[in-house]
C-alpha cells in the first residue's frame, strides 16, 4: 500500500528535522563556551541532508530523506583579549565559538516549520487511510 | 490508487524540502490515467523473470521534474507552498474517488438486500 509509504516518508522527514533542531540547540547552548586554543573551541555544526534512493531504481529519489552527516563550520573563531579569564592562553587571549545566533534562530524556525509540514502530511495520509477503511460501511 | 502514488511523490518532495540539490518531481495525473485505461497495449509480466518495462503504475519516464519559479543557492527545487496545495488537492480528489466507489458499493448492496 502506498499510503503506508507516505507515513514512512513523512516520518523520515520529521526525524531529519528533529536532528537539525537538536544540532541548533547544541550550537546555541555552546555559543559562549570559550577555550584557550583554536583546536579545543566548539565550532558551529551543520547537518547535511540526503534524499533516500529507490531500492529498485538506484539514482531515483523516493522514500524520504536521511542525515548524511554533520559538518563543522569553517568560519573563523573569535579571538578576544581577556587576560583575567582563567582560560586565557599565555598572551591573554581566549577563543569564542563561531556560532552566529541570528543564523541559528533562522535555522531553528525553518526546521520547526518543515517539521510541522511533515506532521501535516502524515495526518492527511492517516485520514485518507481511515476513509479507505470505512469504504462500503 | 494512482492518487495514492501521487500523494507519495508529493510527500517525498516535502520531506526533502531542505536537501541540497534535490529536484522536486510530479506527474500529470490525467496522462497516466489515460495510459492505464486507454487502448495502448501494455507488456504483461506474468512471471518473476519477465523483464518489467517500468516499475509500478507510474514509470520513471512519466515522472517529470518541476520547473522552479525562482532559483535557490543549494540547487533544491522544492516549493513548499506549491507542494502543500498540490497535496491538499490530491487528498480531496482521493476522497472524491472514494465517495464514488462507496456510492457504487452501497447501490449494489441495496440491490442485493432489496
Amino acid at each position: 500500500m502506498s499510503i503506508f509509504k507516505i507515513l514512512d516518508t513523512a516520518a523520515t522527514g520529521m526525524s531529519a528535522q528533529n536532528m537539525r533542531l537538536n544540532i541548533v540547540a547544541s550550537n546555541m547552548a555552546n555559543a559562549d563556551s570559550v577555550s584557550s586554543s583554536i583546536d579545543e573551541t566548539y565550532k558551529a555544526r551543520r547537518p547535511v541532508f540526503k534524499a533516500l534512493l529507490d531500492e529498485v531504481n538506484p539514482g531515483v529519489a523516493s522514500g524520504g530523506v536521511r542525515m548524511a552527516g554533520v559538518v563543522e563550520s569553517k568560519a573563523p573563531l573569535v579571538r578576544e583579549y581577556a587576560p583575567e579569564n582563567p582560560l586565557a592562553d599565555k598572551d591573554g587571549y581566549i577563543f569564542r565559538p563561531n556560532v552566529n545566533m541570528v543564523e541559528e534562530m533562522a535555522d531553528m524556525i525553518s526546521a520547526s516549520r518543515s517539521y510541522q509540514n511533515n506532521v501535516e502530511v502524515a495526518n492527511t495520509a492517516k485520514q485518507l487511510l481511515l476513509a479507505t477503511l470505512k469504504l462500503g460501511q | 490508487m494512482l492518487r495514492a502514488k501521487r500523494a507519495e511523490v508529493l510527500a517525498n518532495n516535502m520531506a526533502n524540502a531542505d536537501t541540497p540539490g534535490f529536484k522536486a518531481r510530479d506527474f500529470d495525473f490525467e496522462a497516466v490515467l489515460n495510459r492505464e485505461t486507454g487502448d495502448i497495449p501494455q507488456l504483461r509480466t506474468t512471471r518473476p523473470r519477465h523483464i518489467r518495462t517500468d516499475a509500478g503504475p507510474v514509470p520513471q519516464a512519466l515522472l517529470a521534474y518541476r520547473v522552479p519559479n525562482q532559483p535557490s543557492l543549494d540547487g533544491n527545487t522544492v516549493d513548499n507552498q506549491l507542494e502543500q496545495v498540490a497535496f491538499a488537492e490530491n487528498a480531496m480528489k482521493y476522497q472524491a474517488s472514494l465517495r464514488f466507489l462507496d456510492g457504487k458499493i452501497k447501490g449494489l448492496l441495496t440491490a442485493i438486500k432489496g
